[in-house]
């Protein structure tokens, strides 16, 4: 069973956010081993996977991006692993760029310029999957969810940078 | 005829009134511990003969035998020191690596490891005795005060725990309660325990924070509220923060001025005591009126100091702005903002202090919920769960992993397979493969915190995975099953999958990380995540270059023949200088070495494969070979 058979959704780009939490916790109160004290051994094991299976499907929908990536694999397109190279020169140069800019920062306000471009960079990419999956154009998805993926590392690149920047001052 | 009663799946079926013991609900803390009981949806904690719900975590074993806990404890303290022992909640699960952590902390006698379990223990009063056995004596008092109170027998129980702590202090709680004869109905985190007890769920729906800073330690978790339902966001925290700090500063004033007045003091550790206990007073009365003054007398001299509340949270500034800057990381990693947060719960000794609360309510923008006893509320919300998970109550409490999970691979480097916030209980696999062709076992090495490199970790077990089929490398799928379950407790198992021929190993972690440990961690996965991706991506261009070494002696074994004498001086050579550029911590170095190398052997490479191709075709006719082709 698929994350959103699971939740009881539409396997959708769109996920209205209330509903995604509603369906969760509605599930979440049949299944949550909390239900299942002092019940036979199997009874809760089967609790315990159940809710383990929806916690899987909640973590995974909730956020915008894995949620992109879940659906975009659901459909047949081929994502690199994690951590693996990258094989988009266009992309290569930005990441190249954008990490020399992020190491030029030297204030907490610079880096939080750097991570409010990446953010709104964040939202028009995924603004424009969903066009990109009416046309079924796998190669156009799996290159913008690769930008994603990688726009997101630079985002936790630029939070660990402010900690630090934030540490030495203090 | 009467019929059956067959119940809902997950629907808990009452228990016949006075039939079933009781169940309570307990805050096993560093320095006091509550007992409290929940009916019918309220919550009261227990109280002694004289009124007292507070019991101070402190274990004597005195030399007239017996065992005392609490009030009794503490005053035997005083005269029997090697015979008692307070906040044991710092060792529970830990090992004897850990203690270094705590070296001065706790002026115990420490019993060299013996046996099987790796856990640490104490000798106390002429007995070694470990964290488990003397967390028990507190849970047999707090069974015994609540039997009494109660007049029923008492044999299940909700306890709460930092939501910090880690697998091997869980699951060290859960077994002290075994040995006091206490069923966990759950494990549940303080700050999710504490925002049940103020019922956040009944009023509007919503974000709530929880700010939980004790005497030692500072927790600061995310929930969200609706209807019966507590999901945490996010929890984050600094184990080594808390009101003692503030104690030191007041205390470290005061001696100050004593040398300004030529006042010329040995300082000696009981110095310091009476000048802590003198500045806990001036800080507790400073919560209540603007200026206080304390007499210090140490070794026949008195003096006097006076200290107004403005200077007093002018040294305690820093501390408040660090939990702050704690809490400002807790709503990112929950992907919020403060103006999406209804409103704060105060847990806590130490928000007593007017500061604390004033800079809390400020940084949210909303006043503080603070009419329930900060250090009473956290045993009764687990009271009010304890009811529910026995009267089939519909609360539902979705709690999170603190830290992230995850095993070591090639050259040291951390794969996390659970991420910290994850939402429990969970189940989560990865795959992982082999290095060298032909092996046949795996070592697994499980650990936890939020670094790249294994060393920067804490190590939760390690095991090894054997009868792995030989393959060449890289062939073989060994998928590593990681499973978290409600009570925050873990188990890891692996299997190869290539064959069928699975094996199966199960492991539970001996021991874990200090709770100090942990936040330390945290702290230090932020400040280091520059160098640690420099660190990670050298590593991997040495285990990539080492791979390739492999391989290329393995070809060179096989068809060297098919080289010249000055070829094979030439990969030599090349191999050499790949070699040093291993040695050295040049990843561009390394990577050129492994790209010149590659261009030598090209040549090599494709001889080989065009001998291997003949060697396939060598003896077909000319039909097999079409037929072949056709396949």
């Amino acid at each position: 069973m698929d994350h959103f058979a699971r939740l009881g959704l539409p396997a959708a780009l769109e996920l209205d956010g209330a509903a995604l939490d509603r369906a969760y916790f509605t599930a979440q109160r049949q299944w949550h081993p909390d239900r299942f004290v002092g019940r036979p051994p199997e009874e809760r094991a089967k609790a315990s996977t159940e809710a383990a299976g929806l916690n899987d499907a909640y973590r995974t929908l909730k956020d915008p991006l894995s949620r992109a990536v879940y659906l975009a694999e659901l459909n047949g397109v081929e994502l690199p692993g994690d951590g693996k190279s990258i094989d988009d020169p266009d992309l290569l140069m930005e990441a190249m760029e954008a990490r020399e800019a992020l190491h030029e920062t030297a204030t907490a306000e610079a880096v939080d310029a750097l991570a409010t471009q990446v953010r709104e960079d964040m939202q028009r990419a995924l603004a424009g999957l969903g066009t990109l999956f009416l046309r079924h154009d796998k190669a156009a998805i799996r290159k913008t969810l690769l930008r994603l993926r990688y726009l997101d590392k630079f985002a936790e690149e630029a939070r660990a940078k402010r900690t630090n920047l934030q540490r030495v001052k203090a | 005829m009467s019929l059956l009663e067959i119940h809902e799946p997950g629907e808990t079926p009452l228990p016949h009134a006075g039939e079933a013991s009781l169940a309570v609900g307990i805050d096993l803390g560093t320095t006091n511990s509550v007992v409290a009981i929940a009916r019918e949806g309220i919550p009261a904690a227990l109280h002694d003969e004289t009124g007292k719900a507070l019991v101070p975590s402190v274990v004597a074993y005195p030399a007239a035998g017996g065992v005392l806990v609490g009030e009794e404890a503490r005053l035997l303290m005083a005269h029997e020191p090697r015979n008692a022992v307070a906040s044991i909640k710092r060792l529970m699960g830990r090992g004897a690596a850990d203690l270094h952590a705590v070296a001065g902390v706790l002026p115990y006698e420490i019993e060299p490891g013996s046996g099987q379990t790796d856990m640490v223990k104490l000798r106390i009063g002429g007995k070694a005795r470990s964290p488990v056995e003397i967390s028990a004596e507190i849970l047999k008092a707090l069974r015994a005060r609540a039997e009494a109170a109660l007049d029923k027998p008492v044999e299940r129980a909700v306890i709460t725990v930092p939501a910090y702590f880690d697998d091997a202090a869980r699951t060290a709680t859960r077994d002290a309660a075994r040995v006091a004869g206490l069923e966990v109905l759950r494990l549940v985190n303080e700050p999710t325990a504490a925002a049940l007890a103020y019922g956040l769920d009944k009023g509007s729906e919503g974000l709530y924070a929880v700010y939980d800073l004790g005497g030692g330690t500072f927790d600061f978790s995310l929930l969200r509220l609706e209807k019966g339902v507590f999901q945490v966001l996010a929890t984050g925290g600094d184990a080594a923060l808390g009101g003692d700090d503030f104690d030191r500063a007041v205390a470290e004033r005061m001696l100050a001025e004593r040398k300004t007045d030529g006042i010329a003091d040995g300082i000696d550790e009981a110095a310091v005591k009476t000048a802590l206990a003198l500045a806990r007073q001036m800080k507790e009365q400073l919560s209540e009126r603007d200026q206080t003054s304390g007499r210090l007398d140490l070794a026949g001299t008195p003096s006097f100091h006076a200290l107004t509340r403005a200077d007093f949270e002018a040294m305690i500034a820093t501390y408040i702005a660090r939990t702050l800057d704690i809490a400002r990381n807790v709503l990112i990693d929950a992907d919020t903002t403060v103006s999406d947060v209804q409103g704060v719960v105060l847990v806590g000794g130490s928000t007593r202090v007017p500061l604390v609360r004033a800079e809390v309510a400020a940084m949210i923008g909303k006043a503080a919920l603070t009419d329930i006893d900060p250090d009473e509320v956290v045993a009764l919300g687990a009271a009010l769960q304890a009811e529910a998970l026995t009267g089939g109550g519909d609360t539902l409490l979705l709690d999170v992993t603190p830290l992230s999970l995850g095993l070591e691979t090639m050259g040291g480097i951390v794969e996390k397979v659970v991420p910290r916030n994850t939402p429990i209980p969970v189940q989560l696999a990865q795959d992982f493969t082999t290095y060298q062709d032909g092996q046949t076992a795996m070592a697994i090495h499980v650990v936890q915190g939020e670094r790249e490199m294994v060393a920067d970790c804490r190590s939760l077990a390690r095991f090894e995975l054997s009868g792995i089929p030989p393959m060449t490398a890289g062939a073989a799928r060994i998928r590593v099953s990681f499973a978290v379950d409600a009570d925050g407790l873990l188990a890891v198992s692996a299997e190869e999958r290539t064959t069928g021929m699975a094996q199966r190993i199960e492991v539970k972690p001996s021991y874990g990380l200090s709770h100090e440990d942990m936040a330390d961690m945290l702290y230090d996965s932020l400040e280091h995540a520059e160098a640690d991706v420099a660190q990670r991506l050298l590593t991997e261009a040495r285990v990539e270059a080492k791979r390739s070494l492999l391989a290329l002696d393995a070809a060179l074994a096989k068809d060297g023949a098919l080289l010249t004498t000055e070829e094979r001086a030439a990969i030599d050579q090349g191999r050499t200088r790949l070699e040093a550029a291993i040695a050295g911590n040049d990843r561009d170095a390394i990577n050129a070495a492994a790209e010149a190398l590659e261009t030598l052997s090209k040549p090599f490479a494709e001889r080989r494969m065009d001998r291997g191709i003949r060697e396939a075709l060598a003896g077909l006719s000319l039909g097999e070979l079409e037929s072949r082709v056709g396949e």
